[in-house]
């Protein structure tokens, strides 16, 4: 059941994330100082804080959406589907160990901006 | 002598496309199609150089010099917006049980998919990377100096 609760609530996060996503992209053909006025707003602590929930929120969606489709399609997959979820959260944990350093050290380093 | 009685399991519908199965089935190809090209997405944009603050238009206009990334973009586009829309149908048919709400939320859905699919492609297939007046240090160095 939490996987079932925890695809639809990161969908829906990824979903509303998309819709902004797009439209702030578009003002690329807008102008250049339009795109970089709206792309700067990204560029603080607090979005940076975002991102790591937006990437723990796809990486989430996209591994238990793995696991789905091998519930579905793998005739063993109903069999392991509870061994599977703990697979996604443990492939989960392992790439966001990975990810959260890398992407802090960006948020928070001086340089370039 | 034998006597004949209906499957129990018989499917109440006869003939027409199956748009339910159809729709399953897209949830389970594009989901695949985007673990790759969300992620291939993500890293080259968050990951390698110096993440989210190396991007800004002249970012943006030399990935888009490329057809590569035009066609990846706009299979993301395409791939995801369907994929997030449909996945919204589903919560709309499970939490909204008032009939009218039901239907103007599935309208919202529909008519802001389309917007934004037909804005999205606009975008990338009519983008100038090089627009004539802009400054030269906002544009990627490979445009021509005025």
């Amino acid at each position: 059941m939490w996987s079932w609760v925890l695809h639809r609530i990161t969908g829906v996060a990824i979903y509303f994330f998309l819709l902004v996503h797009l439209l702030d992209t578009a003002l690329i053909r807008v102008s250049p100082e339009a795109y970089n006025a709206v792309i700067g707003t990204y560029k603080n602590p607090i979005m940076g804080i975002g991102e790591l929930g937006l990437v723990g929120a796809i990486l989430f969606h996209a591994l238990n959406g793995l696991r789905i489709i091998l519930i579905d399609f793998w005739q063993l997959g109903t069999k392991y589907h509870r061994a599977m979820f703990y697979v996604v959260i443990g492939v989960w944990l392992v790439l966001m160990i990975g990810f959260t350093p890398r992407h802090l050290i960006n948020v928070f380093s001086e340089g370039a901006v | 002598m034998s006597v004949t009685i209906d499957s129990p399991r018989a499917p109440r519908r006869t003939g027409g496309v199956n748009w339910e199965k159809w729709g399953w089935l897209y949830m389970r190809v594009s989901g695949a199609l985007l673990v790759v090209l969300i992620f291939g997405h993500l890293i080259v944009n968050l990951v390698v150089g110096e993440g989210v603050k190396a991007i800004d238009f002249a970012f943006v206009a030399g990935k888009y010099a490329s057809p590569f990334w035009m066609i990846w973009d706009f299979a993301m586009l395409w791939l995801a917006l369907i994929h997030g829309a449909n996945g919204m149908r589903t919560l709309v048919n499970d939490y909204a049980a008032n009939p009218t709400v039901n239907k103007v939320l599935k309208f919202a859905l529909a008519g802001s998919t389309a917007v934004l699919l037909l804005l999205g492609t606009l975008v990338i297939f009519t983008f100038d990377p090089c627009p004539a007046g802009a400054s030269a240090d906002l544009l990627p160095s490979f445009c021509p100096v005025p």
